[in-house]
């Protein structure tokens, strides 16, 4: 459907990646730990490895968990905008199939939050 | 969940100036249920409500116009009919 | 003898009809140009009635007897120190919120309706527009001016209408009435005086003000009830203009149904706020925000769409959904607050053991199973001292604006509930179907939407820091973080001659 308006409207789209200086959207969601909140927004530049999104971008923010420091990285399940995939470490985020405003979640087996709870 | 039907309510501040009004619904409605919360004064009643004016002039002993009722008013539900004497609520 | 005064239909058709007429110099719907090209069809202004029959001599004389009302408390309140007789100083951050989150919509709710009074083309219609413009712009009148006593003892009411256009949580509320302001004026009227302030309003203003009462303040207390007064002209206008526009035609129906659909789930998503401030933020609630769901939406709303099924209407799509968020709603609200606390600007809290018990018991299927737990996981780290706030910035919803925190509710509650869309090559994300079905209706909206987490990395935010970007918000350092440490709390302790190393009402015991 379209938009029902008087006088036409424009065509503006805020988030396109151009706006972004260089750097695409990223979201990230660590499922079954909800002391995140919500899935977590970043700026990155598309050429960065997926290493690197785990070392400098995901640690920062996640290690506030202690589940984070026990993570079997090699054991972890991802997804990427729905699909599962197994993600090049080497390889940047583009070839990864990350694209602009792409939702990563990721599963680590074994860790279920705080006590179990998923928290 | 509620399996509370149709209730028409009417919720005045819990003042003097609304003290008369919430006898008078008392008086003018069968079983009409008054909750007293803090600050207000909630009143319910399956179907319809009514304020009547003669009912309020009764208790005041003066002539009052049932549109001061929206001094002290807070919330309504149901459907409103109102002329000089009377204020009322339903649902059809 | 004076001659008889005409009654008070006589004197309202005297005011509302007849006053208008056809122009012949213009055509009308030049004269009216907004009233038609939404498709709902009217043929007879005429029958539009307002059931309270007002007229302006009443209404101006009524309004001035509220407002001496209003003012004699006010000025009351500041005379007697009323500050000092709150029940906690935690409790100004509802008031912060409110002031910010809420006075301005007020404001842009009189922008609306000072339009509607003057382009909707029947003189009954502009008439009760007219007077709602002036009720609204009291209401942020009034709410500005009686607030403006706490500013003088507390932080974080500097600047509320400067904040309303930057902050991240106030994009919430500012997109809501900025979504109604630029549709046409029946989806403006229906979505403010209908969905908003018929279906919903009674939750945001009842148990609130009560709860007003029941922490001593009497000061917001009565603004709040003064302003629901004018609300309940308001809410019959509402319903009378919906019963209005189905009785004109039967091709209104699917344009009104599609309305209320869209405005319930935008005006419920936004009082997503309101439960936090009603379940957490008072420091004694009257009620909780399932108990007002239940009585002012499910018995309330049920009765008014039951009226209402003889033309055809049917309850908003995912009220079922909303119901069952009851339960959760204001718990995932608050957990946000607490852990972004160091960019809110009113102070977070955790709640008081005594505050979890009342939470366990007014939400015995969730509270202790889903929530309490995180809170005493934070009590701890706060007595132990390694609380830390998260240093990432969350996933916004694309419509409502709030973060993508709501949950699977209906099968898992700890599952985050994602949905997305795909418009001209570029994804979109929701917290829920409802906003992803506003999206998909009216794309082109959307895809405008000043989403403030991605503007803070766009740069539009004044620097890509924590503190660059409260500085362009103007919190102050002092605004915002805990409430336990703060200024606010140093000076109600001082007040309350209690020491300040002890640990206040607020403080959960770790």
């Amino acid at each position: 459907m379209t938009i029902n308006a008087r006088d036409g409207y424009v065509d503006i789209v805020k988030d396109k990646v151009e706006n972004f200086h260089g750097n695409q959207l990223v979201y990230v969601c660590w499922d079954d730990h909800l002391i995140f909140s919500a899935a977590q927004a970043f700026p990155l530049p598309p050429e960065m490895p997926f290493g690197a999104l785990i070392s400098e971008v995901m640690t920062p923010v996640f290690n506030l968990h202690p589940d984070f420091a026990k993570i079997d990285w090699p054991a972890v399940e991802w997804t990427v905008d729905g699909e599962k995939f197994s993600p090049d470490m080497e390889a940047s985020l583009k070839d990864n199939g990350v694209d602009h405003k792409s939702l990563i979640r990721f599963k680590t087996p074994g860790l279920m939050g705080i006590n179990g709870t998923r928290y | 969940m509620s399996n509370k039907k149709n209730t028409a309510f009417i919720i005045v501040q819990d003042n003097e100036d609304a003290r008369p009004i919430i006898e008078a619904i008392e008086q003018d409605n069968d079983g009409v249920i008054v909750q007293y919360q803090p600050g207000m004064v909630r009143m319910e009643r399956a179907g319809s409500l009514i304020v009547k004016r003669e009912t309020v002039e009764e208790l005041i002993g003066r002539e009052w116009d049932i549109q001061e009722m929206h001094l002290v008013l807070i919330s309504i539900a149901g459907n409103v009919d109102e002329d000089d004497d009377k204020f009322e609520l339903s649902w059809n | 003898m004076a001659a008889k005064r005409l009654n008070l239909r006589k004197r309202y058709e005297l005011l509302t009809r007849g006053m208008g007429w056809e122009t012949t110099y213009q055509k009308m719907d030049d004269v009216f140009p907004y009233d038609t090209f939404e498709g709902i069809k009217i043929t007879d202004w005429d029958k539009w009635e307002d059931p309270f029959r007002l007229t302006m001599d009443s209404y101006w004389k009524f309004q001035a007897e509220k407002e001496k009302k209003l003012y004699a408390i006010i000025d009351s309140f500041a005379q007697n120190n009323g500050q000092t007789n709150l029940s906690d100083a935690s409790y100004l951050s509802a008031i912060k919120l409110f002031l910010t989150g809420v006075t301005p919509l007020e404001y842009g709710a009189h922008q609306g309706f000072a339009h509607l009074g003057r382009h909707f083309r029947g003189e009954g219609a502009r008439v009760a527009c007219q007077m709602q413009a002036i009720d609204e712009l009291r209401h942020a009148q009034t709410q500005i001016h009686t607030i403006s006593h706490y500013n003088k003892h507390f932080n974080g009411l500097h600047d509320p209408f400067y904040q309303f256009d930057r902050v991240w949580y106030l994009s919430v509320p500012k997109s809501f009435i900025e979504d109604a302001q630029s549709a046409g004026p029946f989806e403006f009227i229906t979505s403010i005086s209908f969905a908003f302030e018929y279906v919903l309003t009674n939750l945001l203003f009842v148990p609130f003000m009560s709860g007003a009462a029941y922490n001593g303040d009497m000061a917001t207390t009565t603004f709040g009830f003064s302003a629901q007064s004018d609300e309940s002209r308001h809410m019959t206008l509402g319903l009378e203009i919906i019963k209005f526009m189905l009785e004109q035609h039967e091709d209104n129906l699917p344009i009104i149904q599609g309305w209320i659909d869209k405005h319930f789930w935008r005006a419920y998503r936004l009082l997503a706020l309101v439960s936090a401030m009603q379940d957490y933020m008072l420091t004694n609630s009257p009620m909780s925000w399932k108990e007002a769901w239940e009585v002012y939406f499910v018995e309330n709303g049920g009765a008014l769409f039951e009226d209402l099924g003889r033309y055809g209407l049917k309850m908003p799509k995912y009220h079922e959904l909303a119901t069952a968020e009851s339960e959760h709603l204001s718990h995932q609200v608050w957990s946000v607050f607490c852990l972004l606390g160091n960019a809110t600007g009113f102070h977070a809290f955790l709640p008081t053991e005594e505050k979890m018990d009342w939470l366990s018991e007014k939400y015995p299927d969730t509270f202790d199973k889903y929530y309490r737990p995180r809170f005493e996981y934070w009590a701890k780290q706060k007595a132990e001292g390694t609380f830390e706030y998260i240093k990432g910035l969350p996933q916004l919803c694309q419509v409502c604006q709030i973060p993508m925190i709501f949950t699977e509710v209906e099968s898992d509650p700890m599952q985050l509930s994602f949905r997305d869309t795909k418009h001209n090559g570029d994804r979109y994300h929701f917290c829920s179907d409802g906003c992803k079905d506003i999206f998909e209706n009216e794309p082109e909206k959307y895809t405008q939407a000043w989403l403030p987490v991605h503007q803070i990395f766009q740069g539009n935010c004044g620097g890509p820091t924590l503190e660059e970007v409260l500085e362009w918000y103007k919190f102050a350092p002092e605004d915002v973080s805990d409430y336990i440490g703060s200024q606010d709390h140093q000076r109600w302790q001082e007040w309350k001659g209690k020491d300040k190393d002890t640990p206040a009402k607020t403080e959960a015991n770790g």
